[in-house]
């Protein structure tokens, strides 16, 4: 591959500090990134154990392990790790590792404020995680944390909601430091609508958290100052509402869901068209749609509320805005799609995951659309039902995708190829587990099993037994994953440049491992046109 | 100035709009909480302004009572955890008719073991009924005093609204009874 850099003009860069030195201090975008993904994965296993202990629980009708208190505690902040712990940080590191690559340039803009927006999240997470052994527990009152119930809290609840502004502050400065890079460092000759879709969905991702963040950090601080300072923001005693925290909590938490999987959309744009060897079947049409999604995700928000009240004209406003994001989203399936027709396939674990995240992912579309029928939802809300919708958009969604771009790029990060067998099994066990882990869940919602409860009517037995089993399956395959990454790392069979030959774009005209400074001169035209074959 | 100075200058300029834009967002969601309430106003749902202001009682009698349509309304209590209170319902439900005064009873005892004052707030289910359910004496409008120990009937005196819309023939009322010793008092 002609990649121009010489190595001796900038080789005194190419030596990191050693030790512990090196990531406290680093300003470099791969290091961050790889920072960013390594803790990814410990909270990826720690809210994992949650969800064990969660399933461990339910295993059974009757209680078994854990006292109700416990079991709370559990669901809420297995959900607050995931979301912010795992998905998030997932999100930025990548971003961090890629976006320079993809664009060709030397570093994010801002290498600083990169290096101290990661290093909140260790303290953010330690604050919420030292909440189980301070009085009163770990916050039990469900990641959505309504008040008046999340105001019960004990000696964790302030700590929480410092947690969560640590998280806000954080996921802030990563998208002022993406939107700078993709705005200015973005090599001549890369025009907007030349860049990977990688860069685009996290350009869009990243607007909308500069918009959503300060609402959720805005809408916490009150709780807070409702707790503790005698205001009544949300306390009907003095003139407050609880359900106007539900509106601000979903304005915030709706494009949240959107801030979760548009990232995911972008990795499966480029994993879809390597593996088919076909540039993306309608590229503009899926920047559209991606804009579109985001737009529409900040006036559906009272889908999450629709029994709390509304008057019917607001339901069907929420309903019929709600059941529009379908469209775009149905683009983008369709364009997935038909990139893959009368492509040549081939299925190594990037491309695995990319088209179990196509099927899957649609499904859980599909249970969001049923749920989006205001009337239907009545039935529906608080149960089971919203719980395996959920899942299935974030798991094989939003995690699947994570793991096909971990897959894609890993021997560009290490070097090395890694076992394709061993990334095969762990896509199989992952996408039969998972299935059997949360399909059952519909059942049980639409029986009308409600969620976050740690004991159940009998009826609901069989279903939460199988779900079980395939909890404990899913998260045993999870262990594969960090094996076959450290087994890359250590060494292996080494990477070419192009490491699949289907693959375009800017990160596959340098060398595999990236060196520890790339683009330091700026692609060629030729490395462009190369690259840019979308 | 070369290439990196000036790559540098507009890193710095996009950062301070985009913490501009931060900044604005955090300002929006503040100016939500005003925003709720006027939207509340507006539209008359679950409006609390409403719901805990005496209308006068001439106006019942300028109404006049539609006989032919029966309404049925539901009466609630409940009780926030922190306090320690006896509260419930004199009578479940009444069958009422649009435009007459009717008189409902809620039946409250002190168990703090203090004399203390409590406020009672109102809701209507569903809430978009609330511009059409009129009090004209309340003891939520007001805070009440308990002697340690005291139990007491509490009235209030309503009537519903000729105009409530066809579609809806059953409003639930319900009180929450806070106890103010242990709560900031009520706005
Ligand atoms: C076609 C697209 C979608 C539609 C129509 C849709 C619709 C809905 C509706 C109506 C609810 C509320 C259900 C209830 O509480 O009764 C809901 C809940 C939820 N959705 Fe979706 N959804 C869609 C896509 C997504 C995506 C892409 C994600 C995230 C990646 C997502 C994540 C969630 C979450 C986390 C909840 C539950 C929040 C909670 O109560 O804890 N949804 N969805
Ligand atoms: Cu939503």
């Amino acid at each position: 591959m002609a990649y121009t850099e010489t190595v001796d003009a900038h080789d005194h860069h190419d030596h990191p500090p050693a030790g512990i030195w090196r990531w406290l201090s680093t300003t470099n975008h791969k290091d961050i990134g790889t920072l960013y993904l390594v803790f990814s994965g410990i909270m990826f296993f720690v809210g994992g154990a949650m969800a064990m202990v969660i399933r461990l629980e339910l295993f059974k009708p009757g209680m078994q392990f854990v006292d109700p208190a416990f079991f709370n505690s559990m669901t809420t902040v297995h959900g607050l790790a995931m979301i912010f712990g795992a998905v998030m940080p997932a999100w930025v590191g990548l971003a961090n590792w890629m976006i320079p690559l993809q664009v060709g340039a030397p570093d994010m803009a801002l290498p600083r404020m990169n290096n101290f927006s990661f290093w909140l999240l260790p303290f953010a997470f330690t604050l919420l995680l030292i909440g189980f052994f301070v009085p009163g527990g770990a916050p039990a009152g469900g990641w959505t944390l309504y008040p008046p119930l999340v105001l019960q809290g004990g000696d964790s609840f302030p700590m929480a909601i410092f947690a969560i502004h640590l998280m806000g502050a954080s996921s802030i400065m990563g998208a002022i430091n993406v939107i700078v890079t993709i705005m200015n460092m973005r090599a001549p000759g890369i025009t907007l609508l030349r860049m990977p879709l990688f860069v685009w969905t996290w350009l869009i991702t990243a607007y909308l958290l500069i918009l959503v963040m300060p609402v959720l950090a805005g809408s916490v601080t009150m709780l807070l100052t409702d707790h503790f300072f005698g205001t009544s923001f949300f306390s009907a005693s003095g003139g407050g509402d609880p359900v106007m925290f539900q509106h601000i909590f979903w304005f915030f938490g709706h494009p949240e869901v959107y801030i979760l999987i548009l990232p995911a959309f972008g990795i499966v744009s480029e994993v879809i068209p390597t593996f088919s060897r076909k540039p993306l079947f309608g590229y503009e049409a899926m920047v559209y749609a991606t804009a579109s999604i985001a737009f529409l995700s900040f006036i559906v928000w009272a889908h999450h509320m629709f029994t709390v009240g509304m008057p019917l004209a607001g339901e069907l406003f929420f309903m019929l805005s709600t059941m529009l994001i379908a469209i775009p989203t149905g683009v983008k399936v369709f364009n997935w799609t038909a990139t893959m027709w009368r492509g040549s396939l081939s299925f190594e674990p990037p491309m695995l995951f990319a088209l179990a995240f196509l099927f899957l992912f649609t499904i859980g579309g599909f249970s969001g659309l049923m749920l989006a029928i205001a009337p239907a939802d009545f039935q529906y809300q608080d149960t089971y039902f919203v719980v395996a919708h959920f899942h299935y958009v974030l798991v094989p969604g939003a995690i699947f995708s994570i793991m096909a771009g971990v897959y894609y790029w890993l021997p560009k990060w290490t070097g090395h190829l890694y076992s394709m067998a061993l990334g095969k099994w762990h896509f199989w066990l992952s996408a039969i587990f998972v299935n059997v882990l949360f399909f059952p869940q519909h059942f049980l919602g639409l029986a009308g099993m409600p969620r976050r409860i740690p004991d159940y009517a009998t009826q609901f037995a069989d279903w939460n037994m199988v779900s079980s089993l395939g909890g404990f399956g899913f998260g045993l395959s999870q262990l594969l994953f960090p094996i076959l990454i450290w087994k890359c790392v250590r060494g292996g069979e080494k990477a070419p440049a192009q490491v699949w030959e289907g693959a375009h774009g800017l990160e596959w005209e340098v060398p595999s491992p990236a060196p520890y400074h790339t683009w330091q001169d700026p692609p060629s035209e030729a490395q462009i046109a190369h690259g840019a074959e979308h | 100035m070369n290439a990196g100075e000036e790559l540098r200058r507009a890193n710095r300029s996009l950062t301070a709009k985009l913490l501009l834009c931060v900044a604005g967002s955090a300002l929006f969601g503040f100016a939500l909480v005003p925003l709720y309430r006027v939207l509340c106003e507006i539209t008359g749902i679950g409006d609390q302004q409403t719901l805990r202001s005496a209308v006068q009682v001439r106006e019942v009698a300028q109404q006049g009572t539609d006989m032919t349509r029966t309404v049925t309304v539901e009466f609630m209590t409940s009780l926030p955890t922190v306090g320690n209170w006896q509260f419930r319902p004199a009578q479940e439900t009444m069958a009422v008719h649009p435009g007459k005064l009717y008189e409902a009873h809620f039946i409250a005892r002190n168990l703090t073991g203090h004399d203390t004052v409590a406020q009672a707030i109102p809701n209507i289910a569903p809430s978009q009924a609330a511009s059409w359910f009129h009090k004209t004496e309340c003891f939520c409008f007001s805070p009440q005093s308990f002697k340690k120990g005291e139990e007491r009937v509490l009235p209030v005196r309503f009537f519903v609204d000729r105009a409530l819309p066809g579609n809806l023939d059953r409003l639930t009322l319900s009180y929450t009874f806070y106890d103010l010793s242990t709560h900031v008092a009520a706005r």
